[in-house]
């Protein structure tokens, strides 16, 4: 504890200064202390360090601490164990549904029998090794993108050529891959593709849309305003049932564009709305003088935002736009509902297979675990840049 | 730089570029809208699809699961979207309540000095912000529909509720016109608690003595209606539900529909409402509170005067948001059955094939209730801004 009474910011009366001035003098005048020899320091007791002092001041620090610590671990006593003999002992790991128990253990046995169809869909089983070099492809570039020093317009294009090298694995049709039809997309393939692809264009189009929306011309503000606030406005769902039925109503006659690029164009417009929100926040975060002195050098807008503005505003907001693209990848579970076969979609069908029926939990546990390890290591990633970009501030 | 400004090319001018800009801009806009606009009269013409919103006051031919008020197939398609809309605010007010709860217990369990606590709050955080939250509706309506067993095996953990594969069942107090009368005394109670809180303000201001209004208005909201009940007779008899034939009958039966679709969004948005909570109250300052007690307040008025008026001004802004999220994450419901306002929604486009207004009807909706927490949220952050000087 500081003491609170004798720091020199607190409004003290004259008294109480000259009573300070008075003891600061004496102790001034006072015979320097002597260096105090090792040996005569006392130990901390036993009770206050190592496994001992830290039980006891974070579990047992008072009474209702002590209380509520005793009653965790009774709760742990009665779940873990059970839980447990289902999940490990209990569990049957291969072989058929037959050989599982429902209700008495765990069927692992469901994973390595669904495994294919969940990661992949109904993509063709010979061409699956293209579906998995894309998949690491998508993912090794936002592992790259992951460093600051390479966030620069190369990166722009390092995403740009992966993009068009994974739609040339899935789709083939050329340097003699075999051709795979869209409605064969499916499984986690296609939920990455979603939300990498979605995320490759709703970043650009969000940032042109926080821009319009900060623009000294009304109309192009107006324009960008009611766009925003629009898609904001409504769920994610209502969108795709736009894509889904609405959208092939404003198409002329004839002409017809496949279910996953309009739910993935609805995923675009929806994404790129709380982008702009976010950029708009960085932007909004620029003092003024960058402006002035972007003016001032003689840049015209588009230098100004490209080498002034831009980079530094976009380097701001950066763990918030990370949270945007988690929201995203969870997001693009609703394609299930109108019923395209993403990660959930194709886990939902293995189970109205009769033999995999009853086991819905442990597929929920294992697609439930997919999910948690991107996004995890999603927002793991943001908290260290945000600790990185708020120490890099403070200096 | 002394330039004649006649002089200048015309295309360098600021104004005129700015015209320029924004005449493309409308222009290109307008030209879309006209051009979907075409398809979609061609379209609907060729698929003879009627157009307008005439087949509101249709016949709607389906039934719905379960509504607020009563509702039959005979009634019309904007009464079975007004249930709708009934089932959507209904689910999105009790999971605001039990959201905000939960989230504010979890928050300060997240900030406890006990490290188990503390611990397994984070884990709640971090597993249930990263799992979708349509797979966690998923999982908990299969928990219902295949886990729980069926009304014959049911369980009952205490008298008076029963889990089993048709959700739960409660037992409530049996009609009577006494509890009719208690609502009454409440609303009454808080009335009169929002005079005794402005009484009390003015005359602090004006003598500085303090009036205890959270003591006397908690004693007056159990005081009041409890008499009411005692001066109509205090009644106690119970509806229990009770197994007859194959199901469960009497009692408050919460859906496997609603009760999951309720379980999953109050799950998943608590944990983010955890984070705002602990992220608000970390954010105040350690010196605050110090100086508070420095002046030698009690610590209930620390909190009440000091800690609380300012957490809140950075909770409340994402807290609406994440609370209008669970409002939008409500219209999921189409996924598990329960007949929310998009659910139902749904149903009429593929009865009536009019998906132009059915879309709409649905982001209009969605669009008034965005708008209006927005104005909330503006009138709050103009009341509650800091008034630097």
């Amino acid at each position: 504890m500081k003491n609170n009474a004798a720091t020199p910011e607190n409004p003290v009366s004259l008294k109480d200064t000259n009573a300070r001035r008075k003891s600061l003098k004496s102790s001034i005048t006072k015979p320097p202390i002597p260096p105090i020899r090792k040996s005569s320091i006392a130990k901390p007791p036993v009770t206050e360090t190592g496994v001992i002092g830290w039980l006891k001041s974070n579990l047992f620090n008072s009474p209702r601490d002590t209380v509520i610590t005793i009653l965790v671990l009774l709760v742990f006593y009665k779940l873990i164990p059970p839980f447990i003999r289902w999940a490990f002992i209990d569990s049957v790991w291969f072989g058929p549904s037959s050989g599982c128990q429902p209700g008495v253990g765990a069927c692992w046995a469901y994973i390595p029998a669904n495994i294919r169809f969940v990661i992949f869909g109904l993509f063709p089983a010979e061409e699956q090794w293209r579906g998995l070099i894309a998949m690491l492809i998508m993912i090794g570039t936002v592992v790259y993108s992951r460093k600051r020093e390479r966030w620069k317009l190369s990166l722009a294009y390092v995403w740009l050529g992966n993009t068009v090298l994974v739609a040339i694995l899935i789709t083939g049709g050329v340097f003699g891959l075999v051709p795979v039809e869209s409605t064969k997309w499916g499984g986690l393939l296609l939920t990455l593709m979603l939300s990498v692809v979605g995320m490759t264009a709703a970043y650009p189009l969000g940032v042109v849309l926080a821009l319009a929306r900060r623009s000294k011309m009304p109309t192009i503000r107006t324009i960008a305003v009611v766009y925003i606030e629009m898609i904001r406005g409504v769920p994610l769902i209502s969108m795709l049932f736009m894509s889904a039925v609405m959208f092939p109503l404003f198409l002329p006659e004839g002409v017809t564009i496949n279910k996953i690029f309009r739910a993935q164009v609805a995923i675009i417009m929806f994404t790129a709305a709380y982008i702009a929100e976010v950029v708009r926040g960085g932007l909004q975060a620029m003092p003024k003088g960058q402006y002035e002195a972007a003016e001032s050098m003689g840049l015209n807008y588009f230098q100004m935002m490209r080498l002034v503005i831009l980079p530094q505003a976009l380097k701001i907001v950066i763990p918030p736009t990370v949270g945007i693209l988690i929201s995203a990848f969870k997001d693009t579970s609703l394609v299930a509902i109108i019923s395209l076969y993403d990660l959930l979609k194709t886990c939902q069908s293995t189970l109205s297979d009769p033999r995999w029926m009853g086991f819905s939990t442990e597929a929920f546990i294992f697609i439930a675990m997919i999910y948690f390890v991107f996004c995890y290591a999603m927002s793991s990633y943001s908290r260290r840049l945000e600790q990185e970009l708020s120490a890099g501030q403070s200096h | 730089m002394q330039k004649d400004r006649t002089s200048e090319p015309i295309w360098t001018n600021a104004v005129f570029r700015a015209t320029v800009y924004q005449i493309a801009a409308i222009s290109i806009v307008a030209l879309t809208a006209y051009y979907l606009f075409t398809n979609t009269t061609a379209n609907l013409a060729k698929q003879s699809i009627a157009t307008g919103f005439g087949f509101l006051s249709r016949e709607s031919s389906f039934e719905i699961g379960e509504s607020v008020l009563s509702f039959s197939s005979s009634d019309t398609y904007l009464k079975a979207l007004a249930m709708g809309a009934l089932n959507t605010i209904k689910v999105s007010l009790i999971g605001i309540v039990l959201t905000v709860l939960l989230g504010i217990f979890v928050g300060i369990a997240r900030l406890s000095t006990n490290w188990l606590v503390s611990r397994i709050a984070a884990v709640y955080i971090e597993v249930l912000q990263d799992i979708p939250v349509l797979l966690q509706l998923y999982f908990w309506y299969t928990i219902f529909n295949n886990v729980m067993p069926s009304p014959r095996q049911a369980v009952i953990p205490f008298n008076g509720m029963v889990l089993c594969n048709r959700g739960v069942y409660f037992g409530i107090p049996a009609d009577h016109p006494a509890f009719l009368w208690m609502g009454y005394a409440f609303i009454l109670t808080c009335i009169v608690i929002f005079f005794i809180r402005r009484w009390a303000k003015k005359r602090q201001e004006q003598t500085g003595q303090i009036f205890p209004v959270f003591t006397v208005s908690t004693a007056l909201i159990v005081l009041f209606p409890l008499a009411a009940w005692f001066v109509m007779g205090a009644p106690t008899e119970m509806n229990m539900p009770t197994l007859k034939g194959f199901n469960f009958e009497g009692g408050y039966n919460v859906s496997p529909e609603f009760g999951s679709l309720l379980l999953g969004l109050v799950l998943y948005t608590s944990a983010f409402v955890a984070e705002i909570v602990r992220a608000g109250i970390q954010a105040i300052a350690k010196g605050q509170r110090e100086a508070a007690e420095s002046l030698g307040l009690r610590s209930i008025f620390i909190m009440n005067l000091v800690i609380l008026p300012q957490a809140l001004r950075v909770i409340i802004p994402p807290l609406t948001s994440q609370l209008l999220n669970l409002t939008k994450n409500s219209s999921l419901a189409v996924a598990i059955g329960y007949p929310d306002f998009v659910s139902i929604s749904n149903t009429t486009i593929s009865q009536t094939g009019q998906a132009i207004e059915g879309v709409a009807i649905i982001m209009i909706m969605y669009l008034t209730i965005s708008l209006l927490t927005s104005m909330f949220m503006n009138w709050y952050n103009a009341k509650m801004a800091l008034v630097e000087r």
